[in-house]
C-alpha cells in the first residue's frame, strides 16, 4: 500500500474522526505549547540527574490536543524514519498511551532515545503546520514521543514486536550504536539469525559512551537493548570485526551478510601548537572516561582530570555535552570557544538553552591558535584569535574570518577539543577492496550496499558525524537491502 | 570458558605471567599486537602486549608488572578466575622481514612484548642478538624463552647483580663495536627507549620502539594515546604501537605518561588499604 493511502486510511478511522470533532481546530490552536518540567539549573549543574523530567500525563494530554491531525501531515516529511506522527499523538489524546508507543515502534525502535536527542527543531517540528503556516510554536512532537515511550517503559508492559518464523540465515551487525540496533530490530523481525558484534564492553555506541546521563540515562538505552535480546538478537561485546576475527572468518562461520555500523569514532584535532600538552583531551576521551568508565565515581578505577578553568572548543552537541559535564565535574569557569556566532552553533537549540541556564560562558567568534604549558607540560593558557562574520560559505553559514591583530590570551587548566569526528578507519583498513570516499566514509548504493556484495553499511561510517535518527534510518534501509540481497541469492 | 586463567607463574615479586583462554585472539594475533583488559566492573581499561599464544589450545600469554591499581588487581588473580573483558588483538603487527642482523633490546617487563618479536625475526631467517636489561637480577624475566629464539643474548643489570653491569645503552655500544647491526628494536620504560634510541641513532641503525602510552579504548576513538612522531600526531593504538624510534618525541611521551600521577597515587593507596583490611 502506498504510504499516503495508509496515512489516509488510518486518519479516516472512526476514533480519529471522533477526536477531531471533539475540539474545534481554532480552540486547539489557542492552547499554549507545554513547558517541559526541568531540574533547577543551579542544582542540576552539580549532579548527573536528567535535566528534563518529562511531561506529566495532564501536560501530555493537553499538548496532544494541540495537534490538529492535519489532512496533509507535513511533520512526517521532517522525520527521517517517517513516524506516523498524528496517529501516535492522537493515541495520546485519546488516553491510549501504549497504542501511541506501538505506533512509534512501527518505524522507530528507539523512541525513548529519539524523543530526547533528535534535533526536532530542524526535523519534524520544523515541518509542523504550526511552524510553517501559523507561525506559532510547533506541537512538541519530541516531548510527546518521549512521553509515550517512557510510559511504555515504566508500564512493565513493553510489547515485544512480532518476529517472523526463523529462517536460520545468519547476519552479522558490526557496531552496537543506533544504526546497528535499528538494523538488528528489523532483521530479527524478518526472521534472520542476528548477531551484533561490538568493540567496546557495552552496547549502545555513542548513546553510552558519548551522550551523558543528564541528557540520556543509560537505563533508557538498556531497556531497548533488553527488548532486542528478548526478540532473539545475540550480542557479543569485546569483539572487533577485522581484528578479533576477519570478515572471511565470519563468512566461514556461516554469516551470509554484514551490516557495518562502526560509527565515526575518530576524533579530529586542530593541529595547532601545543595541542598534545597534558590536560588537553578529545571530547571522546573526556566523555568516555565519565560516561562509559564512570570516572567521576570514586569506586571506579578510571581517573578523569577536570580543572577550574575549562575551555571546550566547538559548537556542536559534543561540545555542549562536554562543557556541561565540565561544570558538573566542578569547573569554576566552563567555557565554549567557538569560531562562529551563537546562532550558527550546530548543537540542538535546547542544549544551548540549558547550557546558558547552567552558567556556561560562551566565547563566540573566538578561535584557539596556540596553547601554552607550565614546566610539567600541563596546559596553562591559550591564545585566541577573534573572528568576525564574512561572506556565506558552501554550507550557507557566514564564514568566520580573523580580525587582524585581535588576539587575546586566557588562562585554562583543561581543554576539551570537540571539533568533529572522522569515520572509524578500522574496518576500511581491514578490507582492501572496499570503496571509500576521500573522507574515509564507506560508499554505498541506494540499498546501503557497499562495493563488496555481502557488506552493507550505514550511520556515521557512511555519513561522517550525523544524528541518531539518520543512523537509524540507514539501519532500516539496510535491513530491507539485506533482505532483498539474501532473497536474490537464494533464488539463484 | 573465555577469559579464564588457566596458568599463573610468578616471575618475581612484581611480575606475573598469566595464560588465559581466549580462542579468537589466540588465533588472530601476530607479534606486536596487544589487548585491552578490564578486570572487573569498576576496573579501567589497560593495554597489555600479547607475549605469546597457543592457537590450538586457544590461549594467550600476558606478562604483567605490578605498578598501580589495575595491574595489581590482575597480578592478584589466580588460576580459575576469569577476567571480565579482554579485547583484541589491537595495534599494527610488527613488520617482520629478513634484514640480516637484528638487535632486540628489552628493558624490565618490556622483555615480554619483545619475546614474540624476537621469535618472529628469528623465524624469518635473521641473526638475532637480544639484550635483556633490568635494574637487578630478580627483575630479569623470560631469559630462557628469549635464549631459545636468539643467536646471542646479553644480560645487563644496573647493579651488576647478574650478567654485565650497566645500562642497556652500554650493552648496545658493546655489540655495535664488534659487529654490524642492520636493524634494532627497543621495548621498555620510556626513558630507557629514549636513550637506547639516541645510541642507535648515533650509529645510524634504523630502530623501532614499541610505545606504551596511556590508553582508554585502544581502537582510535579517544586520542589519549597520542604521541608526536616526526612532528606529526599519531595514535599509538591504531598507528602503532611501533614507530621509528628516532622520530618519537620521548620527552613529550614521558610527561604525558604522568598525566594522572596524582590520581594514581591516591587510587593506589586506597587499593592497598582495601586489600589490607580484607586480609585482617
Ligand atoms: C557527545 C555526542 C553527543 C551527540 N548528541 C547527539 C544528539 O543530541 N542528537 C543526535 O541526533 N545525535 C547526536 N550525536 C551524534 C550521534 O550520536 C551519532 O550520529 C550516532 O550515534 C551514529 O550512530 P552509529 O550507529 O552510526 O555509530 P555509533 O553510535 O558511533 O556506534 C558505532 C559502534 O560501533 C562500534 N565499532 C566500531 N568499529 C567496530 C568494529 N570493527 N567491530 C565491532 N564494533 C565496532 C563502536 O565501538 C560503537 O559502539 C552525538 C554524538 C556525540 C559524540
Ligand atoms: C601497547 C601497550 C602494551 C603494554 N604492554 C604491557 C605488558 O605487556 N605488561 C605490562 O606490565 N605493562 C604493559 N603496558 C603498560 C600497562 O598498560 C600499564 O602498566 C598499566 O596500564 C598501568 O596501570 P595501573 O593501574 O596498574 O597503574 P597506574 O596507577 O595507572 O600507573 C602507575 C604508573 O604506571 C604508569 N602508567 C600508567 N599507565 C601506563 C601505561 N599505559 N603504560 C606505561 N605506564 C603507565 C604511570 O605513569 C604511573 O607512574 C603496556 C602499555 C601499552 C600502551
Ligand atoms: S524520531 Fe525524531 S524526527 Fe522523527 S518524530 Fe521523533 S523526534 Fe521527530
Ligand atoms: S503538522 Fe503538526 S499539527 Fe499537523 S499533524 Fe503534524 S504535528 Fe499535528
Ligand atoms: S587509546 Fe583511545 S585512541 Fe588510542
Amino acid at each position: 500500500m502506498d504510504i499516503l493511502d495508509y496515512l489516509k486510511e488510518e486518519r479516516n478511522k472512526d476514533w480519529r474522526k471522533n477526536l477531531r470533532s471533539q475540539i474545534k481546530t481554532k480552540d486547539r490552536t489557542k492552547t499554549k505549547k507545554v513547558k517541559m518540567p526541568e531540574e533547577n539549573p543551579d542544582i542540576r549543574n552539580t549532579n548527573n540527574i536528567e535535566v528534563n523530567s518529562g511531561l506529566t500525563k495532564e501536560q501530555a494530554l493537553l499538548e496532544a490536543s494541540r495537534c490538529i491531525d492535519c489532512a496533509n501531515p507535513t511533520c512526517i516529511t521532517g522525520c527521517p524514519v517517517g513516524i506516523n506522527i498524528p496517529k501516535f499523538i492522537k493515541n495520546i489524546e485519546s488516553g491510549d498511551f501504549l497504542a501511541a508507543a506501538a505506533t512509534l515502534k512501527e518505524t522507530n525502535s528507539l523512541p525513548a532515545v529519539c524523543g530526547r536527542v533528535c534535533p526536532q527543531e530542524i526535523q519534524c517540528e520544523e515541518q509542523c503546520f504550526y511552524t510553517t503556516k501559523l507561525k506559532l510554536p510547533p506541537v512538541a512532537i519530541g516531548y510527546l514521543e518521549r512521553f509515550a515511550a517512557d510510559f511504555e517503559q515504566n508500564s512493565g508492559e513493553i510489547s515485544v514486536p512480532q518476529v517472523a518464523e526463523k529462517n536460520n540465515i545468519k547476519i552479522a551487525v558490526i557496531g552496537g550504536g543506533p544504526a546497528g540496533l535499528a538494523t538488528a530490530t528489523d532483521l530479527i523481525k524478518f526472521g534472520y539469525d542476528v548477531t551484533v558484534f561490538e568493540a567496546l564492553h557495552e552496547i549502545g555506541g555513542v548513546l553510552k559512551y558519548g551522550i551523558p546521563e543528564f541528557r540520556l540515562p543509560n537505563t533508557i538505552v538498556d531497556v531497548e537493548i533488553n527488548n532486542l535480546k528478548q526478540m532473539g538478537v545475540k550480542f557479543i561485546t569485546n569483539f572487533i570485526v577485522g581484528k578479533t576475527a576477519s570478515f572471511d572468518d565470519l563468512r566461514k562461520e556461516g554469516f551470509k551478510a554484514f551490516f557495518v555500523a562502526s560509527g565515526a569514532g575518530l576524533p579530529n584535532f586542530m593541529n595547532i601548537p601545543g595541542e598534545n600538552f597534558i590536560n588537553i583531551f578529545s571530547s571522546n576521551e573526556y566523555l568516555t572516561r565519565v560516561n562509559l568508565m564512570n570516572a567521576a565515581n570514586d569506586n571506579f578505577d578510571t581517573p578523569v582530570f577536570s580543572g577550574e578553568n575549562v575551555a571546550i572548543i566547538g559548537g556542536g552537541n559534543t561540545a555542549m555535552d562536554s562543557v556541561r559535564m565540565a561544570k558538573r565535574l566542578g569547573a569554576k569557569r566552563a567555557m565554549i570557544v567557538y569560531r562562529r556566532s551563537r546562532e550558527e552553533m550546530p548543537a540542538r537549540v535546547e542544549e544551548v538553552k540549558h547550557a546558558i541556564e547552567e552558567g556556561i560562558e560562551f566565547l563566540n567568534l573566538h578561535n584557539p591558535i596556540e596553547y601554552f604549558a607550565d614546566e610539567k607540560r600541563r596546559v596553562k593558557s591559550m591564545k585566541l584569535q577573534k573572528m568576525e562574520l564574512g561572506e556565506p560559505d558552501d554550507s550557507g553559514r557566514r564564514r568566520p574570518v580573523p580580525i587582524e591583530g585581535a588576539i587575546e590570551e586566557i588562562d585554562v587548566d583543561t581543554v576539551v577539543v570537540a571539533v568533529g569526528v572522522s569515520p572509524n578507519p578500522l574496518i576500511p583498513r581491514s578490507l582492501s577492496d572496499l570503496e571509500v570516499s576521500k573522507w574515509g566514509t564507506i560508499i554505498v548504493n541506494d540499498d546501503m550496499q557497499s562495493s563488496i556484495e555481502d557488506i552493507f553499511a550505514g550511520g556515521d561510517i557512511v555519513r561522517g558525524g550525523a544524528t541518531v535518527i539518520l543512523a537509524m534510518g540507514d539501519g532500516r534501509k539496510a535491513a530491507i537491502g539485506i533482505n532483498k540481497y539474501i532473497k536474490q541469492k537464494i533464488k539463484k | 570458558m573465555d577469559n579464564k586463567i588457566v596458568e599463573k607463574i610468578q616471575f618475581s615479586e612484581n611480575v606475573v605471567k598469566l595464560i588465559i583462554n581466549s580462542p579468537y585472539i589466540a588465533r588472530s594475533r601476530k607479534a606486536g599486537h596487544f589487548v585491552i583488559v578490564r578486570v572487573d566492573e569498576e576496573g579501567e581499561r589497560i593495554p597489555l602486549t600479547i607475549a605469546g599464544s597457543h592457537p590450538e589450545n586457544g590461549t594467550i600469554m600476558l606478562v604483567i608488572q605490578r605498578v598501580g591499581v589495575s595491574s595489581a588487581k590482575l597480578c592478584d588473580l589466580n588460576v580459575g578466575d576469569t577476567i571480565l573483558d579482554i579485547v583484541g588483538p589491537l595495534g599494527e603487527a610488527t613488520k617482520i622481514h629478513k634484514v640480516g642482523t637484528i638487535l632486540a633490546c628489552g628493558g624490565g617487563v618490556g622483555v615480554a612484548p619483545m619475546l614474540p618479536i624476537v621469535e618472529a625475526f628469528k623465524e624469518a631467517g635473521n641473526r638475532v642478538i637480544s639484550i635483556i636489561a633490568a635494574r637487578t637480577k630478580d627483575l630479569i624475566i623470560l631469559e630462557d624463552e628469549i635464549r631459545k629464539h636468539s643467536d646471542e643474548v646479553v644480560i645487563m643489570t644496573d647493579d651488576g647483580s647478574y650478567g654485565n653491569k650497566g645500562l642497556v645503552t652500554k650493552g648496545i655500544e658493546d655489540i655495535v663495536a664488534k659487529e654490524k647491526i642492520n636493524e634494532a628494536i627497543v621495548i621498555g620504560p620510556a626513558i630507557m627507549m629514549k636513550f637506547a634510541a639516541l645510541t642507535t641513532k648515533k650509529h645510524n641503525i634504523p630502530t623501532q620502539a614499541s610505545l606504551n602510552t596511556i590508553m582508554v579504548d585502544g581502537t582510535g576513538m579517544c586520542g589519549a594515546c597520542r604521541v608526536s612522531v616526526g612532528g606529526q600526531t599519531k595514535f599509538v593504538c591504531v598507528d602503532g604501537p611501533e614507530f621509528d624510534a628516532h622520530l618519537v618525541d620521548f620527552d613529550e611521551m614521558i610527561e604525558r605518561l604522568g598525566a594522572y600521577k596524582d590520581q594514581e597515587i591516591i587510587a593506589h593507596e586506597k587499593h592497598e588499604h582495601k586489600c589490607k583490611s580484607k586480609h585482617q
